[in-house]
């Protein structure tokens, strides 16, 4: 559980990039957070694994203030997979790239190797087990760089704009991804500007601008807020667009699930043509 | 303590008679602190230039940048000053004689001289102005732009280190964990990272100038040209007259030590 309350973050350079943010993610939950840039999203999710500490207020990890923990110890729990790879690809093999974390754990030989072996498989990375991770493309860059976190299994993973540079077909299989992790209990935190890919998985929605909170709750209800999302910079998803659209035919405006919307306008195509 | 020395020597956009001032008049004056520092030795002369760039400073509004890079440059000079007093002692027989550390005094004096004055000059000096000045002395576009791209991309660098620092601690790495030779070994995930998106960084900006014409043409023109002010010719008659005088003095004149004086 990660517990955050009323926290105030100034960067040496003056900027006060969080102006008091409270806020609760229980264990499991599945949240998006979202904004323009420079509301204060990253600055945020740095405080979670203790990279950042807070000016004023407090931040606890599972009951552990992160002002009494180093970030190494709270890595441990939460997992950070920051947005540009290129930040941290340094091994000579992808395989190398994936033990760096396993090894700085203090995990034992054999583990670290089962650990390997299990994220390049979860990421459909094993055909690239001994090569160079500058040799690789970005989108599979990115993929190394998440299965370098992941090969330890952390209870809570933070993933930073995760679908920048993939191609659907990427961002389809992350979607999953986070699912299967939903369901083994994990707590997964994105941030992002993707509003489409936000709309698919439906998670709940925080909300940020000007470093703090403007609105928090379900994916459904925040994205069909027009109102909310503007003030945010940020549009509707099209979705949602449609059916603002579709208003006339006394259709419901709170909908962002392509296959809810496919069944109801269905729906409305068979009672016309009756 | 590296990024306060780098702070020292960060330009900052303000505007001061020193600012306005034309960038190769100032490398002059610079170049004249320079050669004075290096012709003497002894402690008074030395002390006269470190006070003498205290009015530079203060007209350009720059000290608290000034005096953050002196800080950052502390660990240097006391370096500076332990080796030539250590160095001076095994020389005399292991015996420490007052000419001795004045001596290593006046070493650390020259360093700190040096560091100061070239501190003043990039404080006080835009990259703009520099490229510029270096493009009317005649040096071919080609380095100048090499230079002012180098220093532009300083603070970039800094920030990218940062983020690649974060990113590798959430990986569990620390930084301050270990003996000597592991602490050193500990920034090997740092730095590659860092070398790897300069040199991407570089091969994109040189694509990037390319599809803009970068060198399309041999002759360029400049929007501004540097002309000199009352306010250069003045600094530039004052270095002139400033190097005289040095020339002068070291040649016919002998510079009391501080043990000669009070001794």
């Amino acid at each position: 559980m990660i517990e955050v309350e009323n926290v105030r973050f100034k960067y040496p350079s003056g900027v006060e990039a969080l102006k008091g943010v409270t806020l609760t993610i229980k264990d499991g939950e599945f949240v998006a957070i979202m904004g323009q840039n420079g509301a204060g999203k990253t600055t945020l999710v740095k405080h979670f694994n203790g990279l950042l500490k807070p000016s004023t207020g407090k931040v606890r990890v599972d009951n552990t203030e992160t002002t009494k923990a180093s970030v190494a110890s709270l890595s441990k729990t939460v997992g950070f997979v920051f947005q540009n790879p290129d930040n941290q690809l340094f091994s000579e093999t992808v395989e190398e790239e994936i033990a760096f974390a396993l090894k700085n754990f203090g995990f034992a030989e054999e583990t670290i190797e089962k650990q390997i072996t299990w994220a390049l498989n979860l990421l459909s990375l094993t055909q690239y087990r001994k090569t160079s991770p500058f040799m690789l493309s970005g989108g599979e860059r990115k993929r190394v760089a998440l299965a370098s976190v992941l090969a330890w299994d952390p209870q809570m993973l933070i993933l930073d704009e995760p679908t920048i540079g993939q191609d659907h077909e990427q961002k389809e299989k992350l979607r999953q991804f986070i699912v299967q992790l939903q369901t083994q209990g994990k707590t997964v935190v994105i941030v992002t500007h993707d509003v489409e890919f936000v709309a698919e998985c439906n998670p709940r929605v925080i909300l940020m601008k000007e470093g703090k909170i403007v609105a928090d709750g379900g994916g459904k209800e925040i994205l069909t807020n027009a109102e909310v999302l503007r003030q945010s910079s940020i549009v509707l998803p099209q979705i949602a667009q449609i059916f603002v659209h579709l208003t006339s035919l006394g259709l419901a405006k709170d909908l962002i699930d392509i296959y809810e919307a496919k069944e109801i306008l269905l729906r409305v195509w068979r009672e016309r043509a009756r | 303590m590296s990024r306060s020395v780098f702070d020292g020597l960060k330009f900052r956009r303000v505007y001061s008679p020193i600012h306005n001032l034309d960038p190769r008049v100032k490398f002059i004056y610079v170049l004249g602190v320079f050669v004075a520092a290096i012709l003497f030795g002894e402690i008074l002369p030395l002390f006269t230039l470190f006070l003498m760039q205290i009015p530079f400073v203060l007209l350009a509004g720059v000290q608290k940048e000034w005096l953050r890079s002196l800080r950052g440059a502390l660990f240097l000079a006391a370096f500076i000053f332990a080796t030539n007093v250590l160095f001076r002692f095994i020389g005399a027989g292991y015996a420490i004689l007052p000419t001795d550390v004045e001596f290593s005094a006046a070493m650390t004096l020259r360093f700190i001289v040096l560091v100061e004055s070239f501190s003043v000059f990039f404080l006080t000096t835009s990259p703009d102005h520099l490229g510029l000045a270096l493009e009317q002395s005649r040096v071919p576009y080609e380095f100048s732009f090499a230079f002012t791209t180098a220093v532009r991309f300083v603070p970039v660098l800094a920030e990218e280190a940062q983020t690649i620092m974060d990113a590798q601690k959430a990986r569990g790495l620390e930084l301050e964990k270990g003996n000597f030779m592991k602490r050193i070994r500990n920034y090997v995930p740092v730095l590659i990272p860092l070398i790897v998106s300069a040199i991407r960084r570089s091969l994109e900006l040189a694509e990037a100038m390319e599809s803009r014409a970068w060198g399309a043409t041999k002759k360029r023109t400049n929007l501004y040209e540097l002309r000199l002010h009352r306010g250069d010719l003045a600094l530039l008659l004052f270095t002139i007259g400033f190097l005289a005088v040095e020339i002068y003095i070291r040649l016919f004149v002998p510079v009391p030590t501080l043990a000669q004086l009070l001794l």
